[in-house]
Protein backbone atom coordinates (compact mmCIF):
# COMPACT_ATOMS: atom_id res chain seq x y z
CA UNK A 1 0.00 0.00 0.00
CA UNK A 2 2.82 2.34 0.88
CA UNK A 3 4.32 1.63 -2.54
CA UNK A 4 1.11 2.83 -4.18
CA UNK A 5 1.23 6.11 -2.25
CA UNK A 6 4.86 6.66 -3.19
CA UNK A 7 4.01 5.94 -6.84
CA UNK A 8 1.09 8.38 -6.91
CA UNK A 9 3.25 11.05 -5.30
CA UNK A 10 5.91 10.21 -7.90
CA UNK A 11 3.40 11.03 -10.65
CA UNK A 12 2.91 14.50 -9.17
CA UNK A 13 6.63 15.10 -8.65
CA UNK A 14 7.67 14.03 -12.15
CA UNK A 15 4.82 15.92 -13.86
CA UNK A 16 5.57 19.08 -11.93
CA UNK A 17 9.25 18.85 -12.89
CA UNK A 18 8.26 18.34 -16.53
CA UNK A 19 5.93 21.36 -16.54
CA UNK A 20 8.57 23.59 -14.97
CA UNK A 21 11.00 22.43 -17.67
CA UNK A 22 8.52 23.35 -20.43
CA UNK A 23 7.87 26.74 -18.85
CA UNK A 24 11.58 27.55 -18.67
CA UNK A 25 12.13 26.46 -22.27
CA UNK A 26 9.90 29.31 -23.38
CA UNK A 27 12.04 32.11 -22.09
CA UNK A 28 15.37 30.80 -20.80
CA UNK A 29 17.59 30.82 -23.88
CA UNK A 30 21.00 30.30 -22.28
CA UNK A 31 22.99 27.07 -22.01
CA UNK A 32 22.90 26.89 -18.23
CA UNK A 33 20.28 24.21 -17.29
CA UNK A 34 18.29 26.59 -15.10
CA UNK A 35 15.08 24.50 -14.88
CA UNK A 36 16.80 21.40 -13.46
CA UNK A 37 18.98 23.55 -11.22
CA UNK A 38 16.11 25.48 -9.64
CA UNK A 39 14.00 22.33 -9.31
CA UNK A 40 16.82 20.57 -7.48
CA UNK A 41 17.52 23.53 -5.20
CA UNK A 42 13.86 24.00 -4.27
CA UNK A 43 13.44 20.25 -3.70
CA UNK A 44 16.53 20.06 -1.50
CA UNK A 45 15.23 22.86 0.68
CA UNK A 46 11.72 21.41 0.96
CA UNK A 47 12.94 17.87 1.72
CA UNK A 48 15.27 19.15 4.44
CA UNK A 49 12.42 21.07 5.99
CA UNK A 50 9.85 18.28 5.63
CA UNK A 51 12.15 15.68 7.19
CA UNK A 52 12.65 17.62 10.39
CA UNK A 53 9.35 19.45 10.68
CA UNK A 54 6.52 17.33 9.31
CA UNK A 55 6.94 14.22 11.56
CA UNK A 56 5.86 16.49 14.42
CA UNK A 57 2.49 16.99 12.79
CA UNK A 58 0.66 14.16 14.50
CA UNK A 59 -2.34 14.19 12.17
CA UNK A 60 -0.19 13.03 9.23
CA UNK A 61 0.09 9.27 8.86
CA UNK A 62 3.72 8.07 8.47
CA UNK A 63 2.74 6.69 5.05
CA UNK A 64 1.83 10.21 3.97
CA UNK A 65 5.17 11.58 5.13
CA UNK A 66 7.03 8.93 3.13
CA UNK A 67 4.82 9.64 0.13
CA UNK A 68 5.54 13.39 0.29
CA UNK A 69 9.28 13.10 1.02
CA UNK A 70 10.35 10.01 -0.92
CA UNK A 71 7.61 10.06 -3.56
CA UNK A 72 6.81 13.68 -4.33
CA UNK A 73 10.04 15.55 -3.58
CA UNK A 74 12.26 12.57 -4.46
CA UNK A 75 10.75 12.39 -7.95
CA UNK A 76 10.52 16.15 -8.35
CA UNK A 77 14.30 16.44 -8.04
CA UNK A 78 16.55 14.42 -10.29
CA UNK A 79 20.17 13.40 -10.39
CA UNK A 80 20.23 11.64 -13.76
CA UNK A 81 19.24 14.77 -15.71
CA UNK A 82 21.89 16.72 -13.84
CA UNK A 83 24.60 14.18 -14.83
CA UNK A 84 23.56 14.01 -18.47
CA UNK A 85 23.24 17.80 -18.80
CA UNK A 86 26.76 18.18 -17.40
CA UNK A 87 28.11 15.64 -19.92
CA UNK A 88 26.33 17.42 -22.76
CA UNK A 89 27.82 20.77 -21.73
CA UNK A 90 31.28 19.21 -21.66
CA UNK A 91 30.76 17.55 -25.04
CA UNK A 92 29.78 20.93 -26.49
CA UNK A 93 32.98 22.37 -25.01
CA UNK A 94 31.00 24.67 -22.69
CA UNK A 95 33.51 24.04 -19.93
CA UNK A 96 32.86 27.10 -17.82
CA UNK A 97 29.11 26.49 -17.71
CA UNK A 98 29.64 22.79 -16.96
CA UNK A 99 31.98 23.50 -14.06
CA UNK A 100 29.72 26.29 -12.78
CA UNK A 101 26.71 23.97 -12.96
CA UNK A 102 28.45 21.21 -10.98
CA UNK A 103 29.84 23.56 -8.32
CA UNK A 104 26.60 25.51 -7.90
CA UNK A 105 24.60 22.27 -7.64
CA UNK A 106 27.09 20.79 -5.19
CA UNK A 107 27.29 23.74 -2.78
CA UNK A 108 23.86 25.25 -3.46
CA UNK A 109 22.14 21.91 -2.87
CA UNK A 110 23.97 21.40 0.41
CA UNK A 111 23.17 24.94 1.52
CA UNK A 112 19.46 24.74 0.67
CA UNK A 113 19.11 21.31 2.23
CA UNK A 114 20.90 22.49 5.38
CA UNK A 115 18.71 25.62 5.60
CA UNK A 116 15.54 23.57 5.26
CA UNK A 117 16.81 21.05 7.79
CA UNK A 118 17.59 23.74 10.36
CA UNK A 119 14.42 25.70 9.71
CA UNK A 120 12.45 22.52 10.45
CA UNK A 121 14.45 21.87 13.60
CA UNK A 122 13.94 25.35 15.04
CA UNK A 123 10.20 25.19 14.36
CA UNK A 124 10.12 21.88 16.24
CA UNK A 125 11.45 23.53 19.36
CA UNK A 126 8.78 26.21 19.24
CA UNK A 127 6.04 23.61 18.89
CA UNK A 128 7.30 21.30 21.62
CA UNK A 129 7.39 24.21 24.06
CA UNK B 1 0.46 18.08 -24.35
CA UNK B 2 -1.86 15.86 -22.29
CA UNK B 3 -0.36 12.78 -23.93
CA UNK B 4 3.13 14.01 -23.07
CA UNK B 5 2.28 14.62 -19.42
CA UNK B 6 0.64 11.19 -19.23
CA UNK B 7 3.86 9.55 -20.41
CA UNK B 8 5.93 11.47 -17.86
CA UNK B 9 3.38 10.59 -15.16
CA UNK B 10 3.48 6.87 -15.92
CA UNK B 11 7.28 6.92 -15.91
CA UNK B 12 7.27 8.91 -12.67
CA UNK B 13 4.92 6.42 -11.01
CA UNK B 14 7.21 3.48 -11.72
CA UNK B 15 10.43 5.45 -11.18
CA UNK B 16 9.39 6.47 -7.66
CA UNK B 17 8.21 2.95 -6.78
CA UNK B 18 11.41 1.36 -8.12
CA UNK B 19 13.57 3.80 -6.18
CA UNK B 20 11.60 3.19 -2.99
CA UNK B 21 11.66 -0.58 -3.44
CA UNK B 22 15.29 -0.79 -4.41
CA UNK B 23 16.48 1.45 -1.59
CA UNK B 24 14.39 -0.46 0.98
CA UNK B 25 15.88 -3.69 -0.31
CA UNK B 26 19.47 -2.43 -0.25
CA UNK B 27 19.02 -0.89 3.21
CA UNK B 28 17.75 -4.18 4.65
CA UNK B 29 20.34 -6.28 2.86
CA UNK B 30 23.40 -4.07 3.40
CA UNK B 31 22.81 -1.77 6.38
CA UNK B 32 25.57 0.86 6.67
CA UNK B 33 26.17 4.49 7.63
CA UNK B 34 27.21 5.13 4.05
CA UNK B 35 24.04 5.95 2.04
CA UNK B 36 24.75 3.19 -0.45
CA UNK B 37 21.10 2.82 -1.54
CA UNK B 38 20.62 6.35 -2.88
CA UNK B 39 24.11 6.33 -4.38
CA UNK B 40 23.41 3.11 -6.25
CA UNK B 41 20.06 4.36 -7.57
CA UNK B 42 21.56 7.67 -8.73
CA UNK B 43 24.51 6.02 -10.48
CA UNK B 44 22.37 3.42 -12.28
CA UNK B 45 19.88 6.12 -13.26
CA UNK B 46 22.58 8.42 -14.64
CA UNK B 47 23.87 5.59 -16.81
CA UNK B 48 20.36 4.71 -18.01
CA UNK B 49 19.50 8.30 -18.90
CA UNK B 50 22.80 8.57 -20.77
CA UNK B 51 21.80 5.48 -22.79
CA UNK B 52 18.35 6.89 -23.52
CA UNK B 53 19.64 10.29 -24.65
CA UNK B 54 22.56 8.76 -26.57
CA UNK B 55 20.30 6.36 -28.46
CA UNK B 56 18.21 9.38 -29.51
CA UNK B 57 14.92 7.57 -28.97
CA UNK B 58 11.75 9.04 -30.33
CA UNK B 59 10.22 11.80 -28.18
CA UNK B 60 7.49 9.74 -26.49
CA UNK B 61 10.04 7.14 -25.32
CA UNK B 62 12.30 9.89 -24.01
CA UNK B 63 9.42 11.34 -21.99
CA UNK B 64 8.33 7.97 -20.60
CA UNK B 65 11.75 6.49 -19.84
CA UNK B 66 13.94 9.59 -19.54
CA UNK B 67 11.99 12.47 -18.00
CA UNK B 68 9.50 10.18 -16.27
CA UNK B 69 11.22 6.99 -15.18
CA UNK B 70 14.91 7.80 -14.68
CA UNK B 71 14.02 11.36 -13.61
CA UNK B 72 11.90 10.04 -10.75
CA UNK B 73 14.09 6.98 -10.12
CA UNK B 74 17.08 9.21 -9.32
CA UNK B 75 16.88 11.92 -6.72
CA UNK B 76 18.87 15.01 -5.90
CA UNK B 77 17.05 16.09 -2.75
CA UNK B 78 17.63 12.84 -0.82
CA UNK B 79 21.28 12.86 -1.90
CA UNK B 80 21.69 16.34 -0.39
CA UNK B 81 19.68 15.59 2.73
CA UNK B 82 21.80 12.52 3.47
CA UNK B 83 24.91 14.70 3.20
CA UNK B 84 23.43 17.21 5.64
CA UNK B 85 22.59 14.37 8.04
CA UNK B 86 26.15 13.06 7.78
CA UNK B 87 27.39 16.59 8.44
CA UNK B 88 25.17 16.93 11.52
CA UNK B 89 26.50 13.60 12.83
CA UNK B 90 30.07 14.81 12.09
CA UNK B 91 30.71 11.89 9.75
CA UNK B 92 32.97 14.07 7.61
CA UNK B 93 34.85 11.26 5.89
CA UNK B 94 31.70 9.50 4.79
CA UNK B 95 30.22 12.80 3.61
CA UNK B 96 33.23 13.75 1.50
CA UNK B 97 33.45 10.23 0.06
CA UNK B 98 29.73 10.19 -0.72
CA UNK B 99 29.87 13.57 -2.48
CA UNK B 100 33.01 12.68 -4.46
CA UNK B 101 31.74 9.32 -5.67
CA UNK B 102 28.26 10.67 -6.37
CA UNK B 103 29.43 13.48 -8.62
CA UNK B 104 32.43 11.97 -10.37
CA UNK B 105 31.07 8.47 -10.97
CA UNK B 106 27.58 9.83 -11.73
CA UNK B 107 28.84 12.11 -14.49
CA UNK B 108 31.25 9.45 -15.76
CA UNK B 109 28.50 6.83 -16.00
CA UNK B 110 26.23 9.30 -17.80
CA UNK B 111 29.05 9.84 -20.31
CA UNK B 112 29.61 6.09 -20.80
CA UNK B 113 25.86 5.57 -21.19
CA UNK B 114 25.68 8.32 -23.78
CA UNK B 115 28.56 6.83 -25.77
CA UNK B 116 27.09 3.32 -25.66
CA UNK B 117 23.67 4.71 -26.58
CA UNK B 118 25.12 6.42 -29.66
CA UNK B 119 26.19 3.02 -31.00
CA UNK B 120 22.56 1.91 -31.27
Amino acid sequence: MQYLFVGIAGILGASLRYLIGIYFNHWWLYDFPLATFLTNMAGSFILGWITTFVPRLKFLHPYMITAIGTGLIGSFTTFSTFSVETVQLVMNAKWAIAIGYVLLSLWGGLLFSWCGFNLGTSKNEVISK
Amino acid sequence: MIAHITLVAIGGFFGAIFRFGMSNWIKSKYPSTFPIATLFVNLIGSFLLGLIIGANLEKSWQLLLGTGFTGAFTTFSTFKLENVQLYEKKNWNVMVLYLSIGYTVGILLAFIGLKIGEVF
